[in-house]
């Protein structure tokens, strides 16, 4: 084992303590309890964790945080898994079926559910297997493999202009997170010395541009904005000439969400695009399409029509500081390329993170390749 | 529209089924499977769609179906059944307060839509009962949370009170009950902030609201799109809150929306209302039996056949059948026809409220643009009320005349007067009762009436806007 599963393996009995502790706190202060629920003991672990304490660099706070954020997936995951043997009788029909429904409670997606149950049946009947353990193994094998088979040359990172400004833009469904990503990654990027123009082409919802504004104001970033229900393209417009005009690195440009089977809308989007494009010719340098972390399985149809439509470069993934699972960025990513670059851990300006695939894909499946070796 | 692609797959499922004189028990294995998949695939709970394949395949052995008349009949009522069981028998209204004001609180996660339903919700009741309702700003969390809400105040004409985001939500929720009782308001919807429901310090503050304003409604607010997670969610504010119903939202987009059922089986709570669209208007009562329906391919006909009795006026009804044998669809009625149709909501919904229109191939890609229907308007429009009348009038050189009048290419025209021609001979079949040539389009059995039921209550209605424009008229001479 790693250095870094022991650590977290350590964090973890750490956390299940606390969790304990305050459980029996809680069960004291109140006699009349109600029947726990087989969920409680895993969603208390969160309910107790404290701030990192003591943490000096900024680097080791983030790695702390991503932990934190994706101990809740993963501890799901490994448990469902769990759950499938301790009913293990054999293999027939119903276990695959099992495994299947494993798979698709985990968000991973019907799809690729089905092909790793395929693919596992395939080999498991062609050996005739009927070990536990070797089956065990065998399903493992195949996540992680399903997941390198196509994910080794994505790039996660962000794409920047060489020269003059870069443009992204971020696009989504209603209330996934797109202003408050845009005012926590404006906040990261002034830091590191970039000179952010945020613009508010959110012109639809209801106090969409006092929103951007706010954060600007705390971030301390310029906001372009243009009347309410104005053409968002025209902003979007302004915004780019200026950071021409006023050499600014970056221009981040909200956009209205819009549920992606409306035609007109994503049109719209396109229109963006073109402008900024006609404007500065390698931008958009990134689309980036905010995905909430809770979506099941329509997130793989908003991230396909998107692509189609407005050729979406990277994925942050929102709220994952839930018990939201990360099943189904491994469908979204097998299936069309696309990477997640930043997560979204939380209301704070600072609660977000780079995407590591290397520490997700560890930290989703370390819990249960243990027993197996 | 939700639920679409359950409804192909359980479709399917029973089209197999349909191709056999007799299923054997291998058959309604494979139709289990498809059920069971198809629920998944809908992000229903899988412990929910276990339960629920479950007792399907237990009423499906234990009656007669392998040697009934019609099996699939059978199945298919199995599960409707089922599905209707799980969400309800019917439309739960809102719990209201033997003395005002009704005080409902909204609740949810982040950016499930809490402040536009409570907008919506507010004008609804505006609307329909003629409420004056308060809004309560109780989310100083979120940066211009607060504007929002006011934002969506000043365009639905409702009060909202808000006190700045500096002040302790409960005291802003004590202060603004106050209001309500000085301004006699009937109705108070506490907007609040979006949380986690492991939020321990968030959903005490619930609590103390809960506590403080006795709601008689809690809505638990719900994206369409969530996932497995749905159950977690519904769980988590219910047992802190017990919450007294759900509204589930974005359900205009395509998701399946299979958190409905889930939260429906889990929590037991009713869906009140369902969100389906980004306009103010667009809120829907939640009937789960039609949900229900429409699952299994039945189109939501009732929904439908409400829709156009909404939109029309029923007086000089019994006038109508004078007018009915008339040989007079014109381009009057056609315009009147498509201001309808638009004021029923988006061409697409109404599509795939017709039964069998749902999965019909040829309709699936067929993205209908509103604009369209604009674009045939302003042809329409351009023309004299001669042509209007007798579109045998329309030679080449005055069609020629109404393209540049309308902005619209000739060919567009051209297109647009063949369209009419074809659509007067349908709606003559229509008037005399002939849906022969139709019925593939609206389907067979009882949807296939249904939409009968609706398409005959479209004629009638035109028939009795035309009449009134004659009456017009004839004053006009």
């Amino acid at each position: 084992m790693s250095i870094f599963g022991r650590r977290k393996k350590k964090k973890l009995e750490e956390q299940e303590a606390l969790a304990q502790q305050a459980l029996e706190q809680k069960a004291n202060e109140e006699k009349t309890i109600e029947k726990k629920t087989p969920e409680e003991p895993e969603i208390s672990p969160a309910d107790t964790q404290v701030n990192p304490q003591n943490v000096t660099s900024e680097e080791a706070a983030e790695i702390d945080r991503y932990n934190r954020g994706l101990e809740k997936s993963r501890r799901t995951f490994g448990q469902k898994l769990t759950a499938l043997f301790t009913n293990f009788s054999g293999v027939d029909d119903d276990f695959y079926d099992d495994l299947e429904e494993t798979l698709i409670g985990a968000d991973v997606g019907f799809e690729t559910a089905v092909q790793i149950s395929d693919e596992v049946r395939e080999e498991i009947e062609a050996k005739h297997e009927n070990d536990q353990k070797v089956i065990s193994n065998l399903i493992v094998s195949k996540l992680v493999s399903l997941y390198t088979r196509n994910g080794t040359k994505e790039d996660n990172h962000l794409v920047f202009a060489t020269e003059g400004p870069s443009v992204f833009l971020f696009v989504g469904v209603n209330g996934v997170g797109k202003t408050t990503s845009i005012g926590k990654l404006a906040n990261r990027f002034k830091k590191r010395g970039k000179k952010v123009l945020l613009a508010a082409c959110d012109t639809f919802r209801a106090g969409a541009i006092e929103q951007l504004q706010e954060w600007g104001k705390r971030d301390g970033v310029p906001v372009v904005s243009g009347p309410e229900k104005s053409d968002p393209a025209a902003i979007v417009f302004d915004a780019v000439k200026k950071a021409k005009a006023e050499n600014y690195d970056l221009v981040l440009v909200d956009t209205a969400g819009r549920l992606q089977n409306k035609v007109n809308l994503m049109k719209e989007l396109d229109k963006m695009r073109r402008v900024i494009t006609r404007e500065i010719p390698h931008a958009p340098q990134e689309i980036l399409l905010v995905l909430d972390a809770t979506t099941g399985q329509n997130a793989m149809s908003q991230a396909k029509i998107f692509k189609e439509t407005t050729n979406v470069t990277g994925i942050i993934l929102t709220k994952l500081d839930g018990t939201a699972k990360g099943g189904i960025v491994l469908a979204i990513r097998n299936q069309l390329h696309l990477s997640v670059k930043y997560v979204g851990l939380g209301e704070q300006v600072d609660d977000l993170s780079p995407f590591s695939p290397k520490d997700f894909v560890d930290g989703l499946f370390s819990g249960f390749l243990e027993p197996a070796k | 529209m939700a639920f679409e692609s359950l409804t192909d797959r359980l479709q399917n499922a029973f089209s197999k089924l349909r191709k056999k004189g007799k299923i054997s028990e291998t058959d309604l294995r494979g139709a289990m499977r498809e059920i069971r998949l198809a629920l998944l695939e809908a992000d229903v709970n899988f412990t929910v769609v276990k339960n629920f394949v479950k007792t399907v395949r237990d009423k499906a052995i234990g009656a007669d179906v392998l040697k009934g008349l019609n099996p699939t009949q059978q199945i298919v009522k199995i599960v409707n059944d089922e599905l209707v069981k799980i969400m309800g028998d019917q439309a739960v209204d809102l719990n209201k307060s033997p003395k005002i004001p009704t005080i409902i609180m909204m609740v949810g996660l982040q950016g499930a839509g809490k402040t536009t339903t409570a907008g919506k919700l507010a004008l609804k009741l505006k609307n329909e009962q003629k409420a004056r309702p308060l809004m309560i700003a109780g989310d100083v969390y979120r940066p211009a949370a607060i504007d929002q809400l006011v934002q969506v105040g000043q365009q639905i004409d409702v009060p909202v009170f808000q006190l700045g985001t500096d002040v302790d939500p409960v005291e802003i929720v004590r202060q603004g009950l106050q209001k309500a009782d000085e301004e006699n308001n009937d109705y108070v919807i506490i907007d609040t902030a979006g949380r986690l429901q492991i939020d321990e310090k968030l959903m005490d503050e619930l609590s103390r609201i809960k506590a403080l304003a006795h709601p008689n409604e809690i809505l638990l607010v719900v994206d369409a799109m969530t996932g497995q997670n749905a159950v977690n969610t519904a769980e988590g504010f219910n047992n802190q809150l017990d919450v007294t119903g759900v509204v589930l939202t974005k359900l205009d987009g395509d998701t399946r929306g299979g958190a409905a059922l889930s939260i429906r089986a889990v929590t037991g709570k009713p869906i009140k209302f369902i969100g389906q669209g980004e306009k103010m208007t667009d809120l829907d009562v939640f009937h789960p039996d039609r949900m229900a329906s429409r699952i299994l391919g039945m189109g939501d006909m009732l929904t439908l056949i409400e829709k156009t009795q909404k939109e029309y006026d029923e007086k000089q009804a019994q006038d109508v059948t004078k007018k009915i044998r008339e040989n007079s669809f014109d381009f009057n009625d056609f315009v009147d026809q498509m201001d309808q149709m638009q004021n029923m909501g988006s061409m697409e919904d109404i599509m795939k409220m017709i039964p069998g229109m749902a999965n019909n191939p040829a309709l699936k890609n067929a993205n209908i643009d509103p604009k369209d229907m604009a674009h045939m308007k302003a042809i329409v429009l351009s023309m004299t009320p001669a042509e209007r009348e007798d579109p045998n009038l329309l030679n080449p050189s005055r069609r020629r005349r109404i393209a540049g009048g309308s902005g619209r290419p000739v060919v567009e025209v051209n297109r647009m007067i063949k369209q009419f021609g074809q659509m007067k001979k349908m709606m003559n079949q229509m008037s005399k009762g002939n849906f022969n040539g139709m019925d593939g389009l609206l389907g067979k059995g009882v949807g296939g009436r249904l939409s009968k039921m609706a398409m005959n209550s479209m004629v009638r209605k035109v028939k009795k806007n035309k009449k009134k424009r004659m009456k017009k008229n004839r004053r006009n001479k």
